[in-house]
């Protein structure tokens, strides 16, 4: 039993780093290799303003998420917006905005050592134990799961529900057809980019209550992001969701029944089962 | 090619920014370094090597600079990052020697970068005085190298010096024979793992639970509550930063009761204390420091002063007694001939804010801290090979 919840906990953890790629990638179609620094960078403001001015790292995220957005929203619009212009074809693309994340974070990791250093920053929050069905976990890693819960949930609503939800689903199927019904493809992608990087950085804050971070870890948050929104499926937040808490799990029950050694093998075992078997992913739509 | 090329402008600027305008009155003597800035290592060097690259010339300025032969020099810095990353590492030593015509070159941080960098500081001739590698292999090196020094030990003396104090704590009825033990699956924590499995058993220890987790682990609670399970009276994990937060974190949720908790690396770090605060209490880690002599006290005064950070209590003294022992050497040799340098620092006794040192015919430092414990807010040395002011260890009472 503790063993099914302490995997839930971290497929949730797991969910918090890859939702924001997921809606990248799958929606604006920007491979973001840079992912992991804006999550590190939540993580930093959380940090922050809570060694800084005892905040919550829980109410941090009304700041980081607005901030982050904003920020997001200026990267696509000075970075990416030239490389979708000019793009022949989603193949290019994909190319170009691996190439140019890729240096962005390289960009992202010099300015945070300037900013912040080098230090690990860690701190204590929530690190108390809840009681669940007689077994103890620690407090920031359940109200982590809850966040991711909430998170996933909402984005899931308003995809599916909302207006504007639907024309990024919209753009994310057929960005030439969306044209043809009056949605303003440009402007949609960059509303889902500055989502994603929005969701990403939340991540940040509330993984940092429970995770050690420094300025170069980003590129290790990335790496699982680009597995797990490649095991769900490009662009499907159910996906994304799922391939989390399988992940959680599997590595979670590897940890206790076999050896926790063997919790990086099992993880990219099930990556290349997933992939030979379904390799659009799991909720992905075959690729034409 | 062009990432390379950027990340050398990108040093570069950062080191002039660093260095700032030096004065112009005296000659200036470019002091090389190279270490992580970025890459895995980059949180460990961030607190024990660069603050004390800075403080050190910061001093040696401070005193007029560094005297060589009837001349002052004043000190400036080129500092090089090398991504944690051994080829580039060696890279910028060849830059700093033969474009930078540096001068002096510090060591690189880290067991790996060290040693990965020992031939080509061999090649040059530069005096290698490490102070953040621990191997046992001394001997082999230094008859390879005979430039190259050691001073933060090796995994024998640690182990034996963590075993020592368990064996203290057993028998003064502290703690029992059970053993929970842990390791970071990498070149560090294996080594440690393997010199004290049999270390411990010899002892008498019983090892009810052991097992080694990736680098990088997202969740070590599996870990903690299977150690939990097995009931052990000691904890010891052969860890590596990230991970020894993590552990301490699971260990402070689970409530794990043990009369010894011992973490490796970053257990020293103030940052460890800063996170989890009075709950410090009573762990042990690898490492310590006198921490109660003037020497240390002093040393970490003018740390906090000029580089706005505490240093840690284990291998930050030792990098700058480190540097001390080259300062020495160039200034009692009296001039920039590396082989009589090299010669000097064989051949006597330093006195630097860790205390003497001495190297022995094996270019070794024979004496240094190999377990600390957090007692009263202060990480203090509690067993050594032969340095002064170690402190009675203690049980380590319930987490709070």
């Amino acid at each position: 039993m503790d063993i099914l919840i302490t995997g839930l906990l971290l497929g949730g953890t797991y969910a918090l780093i890859a939702m924001g790629l997921n809606l990248q990638y799958g929606m604006a179609r920007i491979m973001n290799l840079a992912n992991g620094e804006m999550l590190v960078a939540g993580g930093f403001v959380a940090f922050w303003l809570w060694t800084g001015s005892q905040i919550s790292p829980l109410l941090t995220v009304f700041v980081v998420a607005p901030v982050a957005f904003l920020l997001n929203w200026l990267i696509y619009l000075i970075f990416l917006r030239p490389l979708v212009k000019r793009a022949k074809s989603r193949g290019q693309l994909e190319v170009d905005s691996i190439l140019t994340t890729f240096g962005l974070s390289f960009v992202a990791v010099g300015l945070m050592l300037a900013f912040f250093g080098g230090d690990y920053f860690s701190y204590s929050y929530l690190s108390e134990p809840v009681h669940i069905l007689g077994d103890t976990y620690g407090a920031n890693r359940v109200a982590a799961f809850l966040a991711a819960v909430v998170v996933c949930g909402l984005l899931w609503l308003w995809l599916n529900r909302s207006r504007a939800g639907m024309t990024i689903r919209a753009i994310s199927v057929a960005p030439e057809s969306a044209r043809l019904v009056g949605i303003d493809v440009r402007r949609t992608a960059a509303l889902a980019f500055a989502l994603g990087g929005a969701v990403t950085a939340t991540g940040g804050a509330l993984i940092s209550t429970f995770l050690t971070l420094d300025a170069s870890t980003g590129v290790i948050f990335t790496l699982k992001a680009l597995v797990i929104v490649i095991m769900g499926g490009v662009g499907d937040v159910r996906g994304t969701v799922v391939a989390a808490l399988l992940l959680g799990l599997l590595e979670t029950f590897v940890a206790r029944l076999i050896d926790p050694g063997l919790t990086l093998a099992a993880a990219y075992l099930l990556f290349v089962v997933i992939l030979l078997f379904r390799p659009q992913g799991l909720f992905g739509r075959p690729t034409t | 090619m062009k990432r390379r090329t950027f990340t050398r402008l990108a040093a570069l600027a950062l080191a002039a920014g660093v260095a700032g305008a030096p004065a112009m009155a005296q000659e200036v003597l470019k002091v090389g370094a190279v270490a992580p800035k970025t890459g895995p290592l980059a949180g460990g060097a961030a607190v024990s090597y660069w603050p004390n690259v800075k403080l050190w010339i910061n001093d040696v300025n401070g005193r007029g600079g560094l005297r060589v032969g009837g001349k002052t020099y004043k000190l400036e810095a080129i500092e090089y990052d090398d991504q944690t990353n051994p080829g580039e590492t060696i890279k910028a030593v060849q830059r700093l020697v033969d474009q930078d015509k540096a001068k002096i070159v510090l060591p690189p941080y880290s067991t790996g970068l060290n040693l990965a960098a020992a031939p080509i500081y061999a090649r040059y001739g530069l005096p290698m005085i490490t102070s953040t590698a621990t191997t046992d292999k001394a001997d082999a090196l230094s008859a390879q190298f005979p430039n190259v020094f050691i001073t933060l030990g090796g995994a024998k003396p640690v182990v034996q010096g963590v075993v020592d104090t368990m064996v203290k704590l057993r028998d003064r009825g502290d703690i029992g024979k059970k053993l929970a033990m842990v390791n970071v699956a990498d070149a560090f924590g294996i080594e440690l793992m393997n010199e004290a499995k049999p270390a411990f058993k010899k002892a008498g220890f019983e090892l009810v639970y052991e097992t080694s987790y990736p680098l990088g682990t997202q969740d070590l609670s599996p870990v903690m509550k299977a150690a939990k399970a097995a009931a052990p009276d000691a904890f010891i994990a052969w860890s590596y930063p990230p991970d020894t937060f993590a552990l301490t974190e699971q260990a402070i949720v689970e409530d794990l009761k043990v009369g010894a908790f011992f973490t490796a690396v970053a257990t020293a770090f103030p940052a460890y204390a800063g996170r989890f605060r009075t709950a410090v209490d009573g762990v042990l880690g690898i490492g310590g420091v006198n921490a109660d002599g003037e020497a240390f006290k002093a040393y970490a005064k003018r740390h906090e002063e000029v580089t706005g950070a505490k240093p840690d209590y284990w291998a930050s003294a030792m990098v700058y007694s480190s540097f001390q022992v080259l300062e020495k050497s160039i200034e009692a040799v009296g001039s920039f001939d590396n082989a009589a340098i090299i010669k000097h620092i064989k051949a006597n006794s330093f006195d630097t804010v860790i205390g003497p040192i001495k190297f022995d015919g094996h270019n070794n430092n024979p004496s240094f801290w190999t377990v600390g414990q957090w007692q009263g807010g202060v990480f203090k040395g509690v067993a050594s090979t032969g340095r002064d002011g170690a402190v009675d260890v203690k049980k380590k009472a319930a987490w709070k």
